[in-house]
C-alpha cells in the first residue's frame, strides 16, 4: 500500500461494529478517502468500461459521437417542423439540450449497477465502495466529452457561439459533479437491495425526458412555464444549458437545482453511511 | 515486492458477529416490502427475513510465524471468516484489527473481468495495491511467465482455456507478498493442475508472510501447514489448539471409533 497510517507501523485495517450514527459516517467518510487514494484505480475502470463496449468496432467510442450526431440530425429536422421552428435557432439548443440529457439518463441507469454490477470485485476483495460510483461518474463524463464534440461541429456549422457568458456553467457542472456522485451512492444501494427498483427508474425517466423541457423549449409553455420550477430534472437541466446557450438561469432555477441537490445529497449520503456494510451481502 | 522492513503483522479478531441475510423471491421486492407494510398485520410475517447466524462469538489473536487452520463442515462459517478478516464482511458486532499488508486468496477468478484481457486485468490489480507503472509492468512480466500465457497475454480472459485461467489466477494472486496472508482451500486443492512450480511458488509466499490463516478440510494440508487448528462450528469456534489435538477431536467427531 501506497500511504501507511501516520504511525509508520504499516496499513491497518479496523473494523468495529460501531452501529452509532457517528460510526456510520466515520466509515463513509474513510471510505471516500479510500476511493480518492486509488483514483488511479477508478479512471482506469471507467476507460476500461468504454474500451470494452466498442472493442473490435472500427470507430471505437466514436460510435457513441456517430450515433448522438445522427440521432440530433434526424430529431432536428422533424422536430423543427412539428414546432414550426427555424432550424438554426432549434439545432444548437437540440444538440446541446440532447447531449447534457444523455448524460443525465445515462447516470441514472448505469447508477442502478452501480453495486450490482461489480459483485465479483465486491466479494473478493476490500474496495471502497464510493470507487464504483465515481467509476460511474467517470465513464459517463467520458461519453460526455465524446458528445461535445457534436455540439462543437453543430456550432460551427451554424455558426451560433454561446459567447462569453458560457462560463457561468461552471457552477452548475460543479453542481452535476456532486448530484451525479450522490445520485450513484443512493440508487446504488437501493438497488443492491430491492431488484424492482432499476425498471422502476427507467420509466420515471422516460417520462422526465418528456416533461422537463429537453426536446422542447421552456418558452413554449408560455404562462405555464412557472410550473417547471417544480421539476428538479428541468431546473438541474437548465442550470448547465441556459448560460451554454448564451442566458444565463435564473435566481428560481438557482434555488429550485440546490434544493433538489439538497435533499438528493441528504438522502445518497445518510443512506449510503447507514447501509455500507451491508452491500456486500446484498449483491 | 519484498516489504521487509515494515513492523510485524499483527491480526485480532473479537467477539465477532456477521449475519448473513438470505433475500429470496419477495424480500427483494420494494413492491411487496411496501404493500406488506401497508396491509398492516401481515408485516410482521412477510417482513420476517430469513438471517443466517454466519459467526458468533469469534474471538482469536495471531502474530507473527502463526500459521492458523480452519476446519469445519461446508456453511460452518470458515469462508465467511476469512472473508471478514478481508474486510469484505463488515461484522455487526466485535471488532477486527488487522495491522499489515494483506492478500486474500479467496475465489480462483480473483474478481476478474473475463471480458478484459489478460494484462487489463493484471493492470487493475496493480493499481489495486497501489503499485506505480515500472511496478505493474514487472508484474504483467512476473504473471505472464509463471502462467505461461504467451501471447494469450493481450487476448480475453474469456477465451483462455480453464489450465490458463486458473495459472492467471493463481499467479496474479500470488505475486503480491503480504504480510498477511488469508487462503481458501481450492488454492491447494487442485495439486493435479498445479506442478512443481506452483508449489514452489506457494511455499514461498507462505514463508514469505507474517501470519496464515489458511480454510481447508483436508486434515493433511493442515498439518502440514499450520501451527493452529480452530475448528468452526456452526459460526462458532467449538476448538482451538494445536493442530493434532483439535484434528483428532474433529476427525472423532466427523467418523466416531466404532
Amino acid at each position: 500500500m501506497n500511504s501507511p497510517p501516520s504511525d509508520s507501523a504499516g496499513p491497518l485495517l479496523q473494523l468495529s461494529a460501531d452501529q452509532s450514527l457517528l460510526g456510520h459516517q466515520r466509515m463513509a467518510v474513510a471510505d471516500l478517502r479510500e476511493a480518492a487514494r486509488l483514483w488511479r484505480l477508478c479512471v482506469t475502470l471507467a476507460w476500461l468500461d468504454i474500451k470494452l463496449r466498442y472493442r473490435g468496432s472500427l470507430l471505437g467510442p466514436l460510435w457513441l459521437t456517430l450515433s448522438t450526431a445522427l440521432m440530433i440530425a434526424s430529431m432536428g429536422f422533424i422536430y423543427a417542423t412539428l414546432f414550426h421552428m427555424d432550424l438554426h435557432e432549434y439545432l444548437p439548443f437540440l444538440a446541446l439540450s440532447l447531449v447534457l440529457w444523455n448524460f443525465i439518463g445515462q447516470t441514472v441507469g448505469d447508477a442502478c449497477t452501480a453495486f450490482t454490477g461489480a459483485e465479483g470485485a465486491l466479494r473478493s476483495m476490500r474496495m471502497p465502495f464510493s470507487l464504483h460510483a465515481g467509476r460511474i461518474v467517470l465513464r459517463n463524463l467520458i461519453i460526455l466529452g465524446h458528445n461535445v464534440i457534436v455540439i462543437v461541429a453543430v456550432d460551427l456549422l451554424l455558426w451560433s457561439w454561446p459567447g462569453r457568458d458560457a462560463v457561468l456553467a461552471l457552477p452548475g457542472i460543479l453542481l452535476w459533479l456532486f448530484d451525479a456522485v450522490m445520485l450513484t451512492l443512493l440508487f446504488g444501494t437501493l438497488c443492491a437491495r430491492f431488484r424492482d427498483i432499476p425498471p422502476i427508474v427507467g420509466s420515471v425517466m422516460q417520462m422526465a425526458f418528456f416533461i422537463s423541457a429537453v426536446i422542447w423549449k421552456p418558452d413554449q409553455l408560455g404562462m405555464h412555464q412557472k410550473w417547471l420550477l417544480l421539476n428538479p430534472f428541468f431546473t438541474i437541466l437548465e442550470v448547465v444549458r441556459a448560460p451554454l446557450l448564451g442566458g444565463e438561469a435564473s435566481l428560481l432555477v438557482w434555488t429550485s437545482a440546490l434544493a433538489a441537490s439538497a435533499v438528493l445529497g441528504l438522502a445518497g449520503w445518510f443512506l449510503f453511511a447507514r447501509v455500507r456494510g451491508r452491500v456486500a451481502f446484498w449483491v | 515486492m519484498e516489504r521487509a522492513s515494515l513492523s510485524p503483522a499483527t491480526l485480532d479478531i473479537a467477539n465477532v458477529m456477521v449475519d448473513f441475510p438470505l433475500y429470496h423471491g419477495s424480500a427483494r421486492s420494494l413492491k411487496k416490502m411496501v404493500l406488506s407494510t401497508v396491509a398492516g398485520r401481515m408485516a410482521a410475517d412477510a417482513r420476517n427475513r430469513v438471517v443466517v447466524q454466519a459467526l458468533r462469538d469469534v474471538t482469536f489473536s495471531l502474530r507473527r510465524g502463526d500459521r492458523l487452520g480452519l476446519v469445519g463442515s461446508n456453511g460452518a462459517g470458515k469462508t465467511t471468516l476469512l472473508r471478514t478478516l478481508a474486510g469484505i464482511y463488515e461484522p455487526i458486532a466485535g471488532e477486527v484489527r488487522v495491522r499489515g499488508t494483506m492478500n486474500a486468496l479467496l475465489d480462483p477468478n480473483m474478481g476478474m473481468n473475463i471480458e478484459l484481457t489478460g494484462r487489463e486485468n493484471i493492470m487493475l490489480r496493480g493499481l489495486y495495491n497501489g503499485m506505480t507503472r515500472p511496478e505493474i509492468v514487472r508484474l504483467a512480466e512476473d504473471v505472464a511467465e509463471f502462467a505461461e500465457l504467451g501471447d494469450f497475454l493481450d487476448l480475453p480472459v474469456k477465451i483462455y482455456s480453464s489450465g490458463m485461467l486458473i495459472r492467471l489466477g493463481f499467479g496474479l494472486a500470488t505475486a503480491i507478498r503480504p504480510q498477511v496472508l488469508l487462503m481458501d482451500e481450492w488454492f491447494l486443492a487442485g495439486d493435479a493442475s498445479f506442478m512443481g512450480k506452483a508449489r514452489a511458488r506457494l511455499e514461498s509466499l507462505v514463508r514469505g508472510a507474517d501470519i496464515l490463516v489458511l480454510s481447508s478440510h483436508v486434515p493433511q494440508v493442515i498439518l502440514e501447514w499450520c501451527t493452529r487448528v480452530i475448528w468452526m462450528d456452526q459460526g462458532r469456534v467449538r476448538a482451538d489448539g494445536p493442530p493434532g489435538e483439535v484434528l483428532d477431536q474433529y476427525l472423532g467427531v466427523l467418523a466416531p471409533p466404532a
